[in-house]
């Protein structure tokens, strides 16, 4: 999914990102370009800058004229603006005591309203339309809190829709949930870009589903990309030995190559 | 709506000298531009309801109001279930800063009612108690939970209340009208201290009332708030202040009466849900008609004699703070 070449700006334009966290410097000299309607996911060790990335993109760091979203410098946006472009599913995302599904998923139309208004019906439509659309109209008088692992992953996902951004940042969006809800709602992600166009940075740990889904794999390590492609290219017994100091093998799947942990010895 | 109503004619209605609640209700309506009816009373009684209940009853519902909805403001700001004004030691700051005008000042006559400048302290107050409470409380790092909060908010108001008792005894001439004062009493009431307590009224209420919903967004903490497109810090200054202002208020005209901002959002959220848009409006109304209602208590329970306000807000508060914390002990862990 590489755009048609119309010469429109990449939806992430990222220019030697530098991110210092406490004086210890997390992110040097990252470049990310991430073209509309793309899937890019991030992968790395632990502690390599994966998460400071997104929220780098996301606007959550001051990230001076690094990042661009769609031609526009991140700094030039304001956050309400921002937040009709870039909308974040966060790796464990707060759940308020007692808040509603609909009063959740509602939240997402924040960048909507004026600041001391309140929501239209045309906002409480896109909420319906994307419950709807998500499977969860059944719960959306449920309390958030007292949904299963992966209804809320998608609950979680339904608030980002309804922010209406074309681009969406996953942190680690599978990471709570079992593989069978992992694959459900990686299909459900992929199937929501190809119809509404959107455009999707995530991270991930489990390499394989990585691969599986993305159109290109960014592999950081240290703070800094050292690689970048498509799966095949970055997926390699090589590069994963040496930036995770893993032994694995890879082995070729029907949607991308698949890595298999092998004990030593 | 209705129980401010309520709270209103039992208000008026009850104290040493009862007055049937139909005939109270038909001289209030009164009051009303263009109303004339015959209520069966005396004119002794009706300066009794207009100039004596009337605005106490006024006072309590303006008082009340503000300290249920500035409660429901500090747990939306802090994320946490047990923020008060009380807890949080703002009304310590404040309660110093009216003893400090109060002694220092030498206002002598108790029944004079409030010097101006008594509010504006208490917002000194207010303010440089939340302000200490919250950097204490934030001092914790990110480990900091709900509890780290509260008890920075309860160091605070220690410090705060020393600094009263010292002032106290400095100024032991003050002490029997800084006491009548701090026990909580709406007792001296006269229209003069509604007046004054009435534009801050009206601030608070506006100000939090219209940003009752970033609440709802602040309560998934910052960092989504911020994807949201919101400016949390710059929301929750203003909200804080806005409380503090509204603490400050209250406790200028009627002393430390705690426990109603926690009593009543609470209650609130148990039976209206936990969405702020809902919570805040209804705090204000059942605040006020619950402190209303509770100075009728005040008033009757021992007559003639009266029990000051605060001590019947704490009787009923301490058990139901105890509930609040049993609901809230999966927070605190």
């Amino acid at each position: 999914m590489t755009p048609a070449g119309t010469g429109s700006a990449p939806a992430v334009e990222v220019r030697d990102l530098h991110v210092t966290l406490g004086g210890a410097p997390i992110l040097t000299g990252v470049d990310l370009t991430v073209a509309t309607g793309e899937w890019v996911t991030v992968i790395g060790p632990n502690g390599a800058g994966k998460s400071t990335l997104l929220r780098a993109v996301g606007g959550l760091l001051p990230a001076g004229h690094a990042v661009s979203l769609s031609g526009t410098p991140l700094r030039a946006m304001r956050p309400r603006a921002r937040a009709r472009v870039v909308a974040t599913v966060a790796q464990s995302p707060v759940v308020p005591a007692g808040m509603s599904v609909l009063d959740y998923v509602l939240l997402g139309r924040t960048p909507y309203i004026p600041p001391l208004g309140r929501e239209s019906a045309a906002d409480l439509a896109v909420v319906y339309e994307v419950l709807d659309r998500l499977d969860l109209a059944a719960f959306h008088g449920r309390e958030l809190a007292t949904l299963s692992g992966g209804e809320r992953q998608r609950v979680f996902l339904a608030r980002a829709l309804a922010q209406g951004a074309s681009l969406l940042l996953l942190d680690e969006p599978t990471s709570a949930l079992d593989i069978g809800h992992q694959q459900e709602v990686l299909e459900l992600v992929d199937q929501l870009r190809r119809e509404h166009e959107l455009t999707v940075l995530a991270t991930m740990h489990d390499l394989s589903i990585a691969g599986e889904y993305a159109d290109r794999l960014v592999l950081l390590a240290d703070g800094r990309v050292v690689a970048a492609g498509p799966p095949t290219e970055v997926l390699t017994e090589e590069l994963l030995a040496t930036h995770y100091r893993a032994r694995v093998r890879v082995v070729p799947g029907e949607h991308g190559p698949l890595v298999v942990p092998v004990r030593a010895g | 709506m209705l129980s401010v109503l309520v709270a209103l004619v039992a208000g008026v209605s009850l104290g040493p000298v009862s007055m049937p609640p139909g005939r109270v209700a038909a001289e209030l309506l009164n009051l009303l531009p263009g109303v004339h009816l015959d209520s069966g009373l005396t004119a002794g009684e009706i300066a009794i309801v207009t100039q004596l209940r009337l605005p106490r009853v006024v006072l309590g519902l303006l008082v009340g109001g503000l300290l249920a909805l500035a409660g429901g403001a500090y747990q939306g700001v802090f994320r946490n279930p047990l923020a008060d004004p009380y807890l949080l030691g703002v009304a310590a700051g404040a309660g110093l800063a009216v003893t400090a005008v109060i002694a220092l000042g030498g206002t002598t006559d108790p029944l004079a009612g409030l010097p101006v400048t008594v509010p504006l302290a208490a917002f000194l107050g207010a303010l440089g108690a939340v302000t200490l409470t919250y950097l204490l409380g934030a001092a914790g790092g990110k480990g900091r939970s709900p509890a780290t909060l509260i008890l920075a908010g309860v160091a605070v108001s220690a410090f705060f209340s020393a600094g009263q008792t010292y002032l106290l005894q400095r100024h032991s001439d003050s002490i029997q009208q800084v006491y009548s004062w701090l026990l909580g009493r709406l007792a001296t009431a006269g229209w003069h201290d509604v007046l004054l307590v009435l534009p801050y009224f009206l601030l608070t209420a506006v100000v939090v009332l219209l940003h009752r919903r970033e609440l709802d967004v602040l309560s998934v903490g910052d960092d989504e708030a911020t994807s949201l497109g919101l400016h949390p810090q710059r929301s929750r200054y203003l909200l804080i202040a806005a409380a503090s202002l509204g603490t400050a208020a209250a406790v200028s005209a009627s002393g430390l009466i705690g426990f109603v901002g926690i009593i009543v959002p609470h209650t609130v959220r148990l039976l209206a849900g936990s969405s702020y848009r809902v919570i805040l409006p209804l705090s204000m109304i059942f605040g006020g008609a619950f402190l209303a209602l509770t100075d009728v208590v005040a008033r009757t329970a021992a007559a003639p004699a009266e029990i000051p306000i605060g001590v019947v807000t704490a009787l009923l508060g301490g058990p139901f703070f105890v509930l609040v914390l049993r609901t809230a002990r999966r927070v605190l862990s």
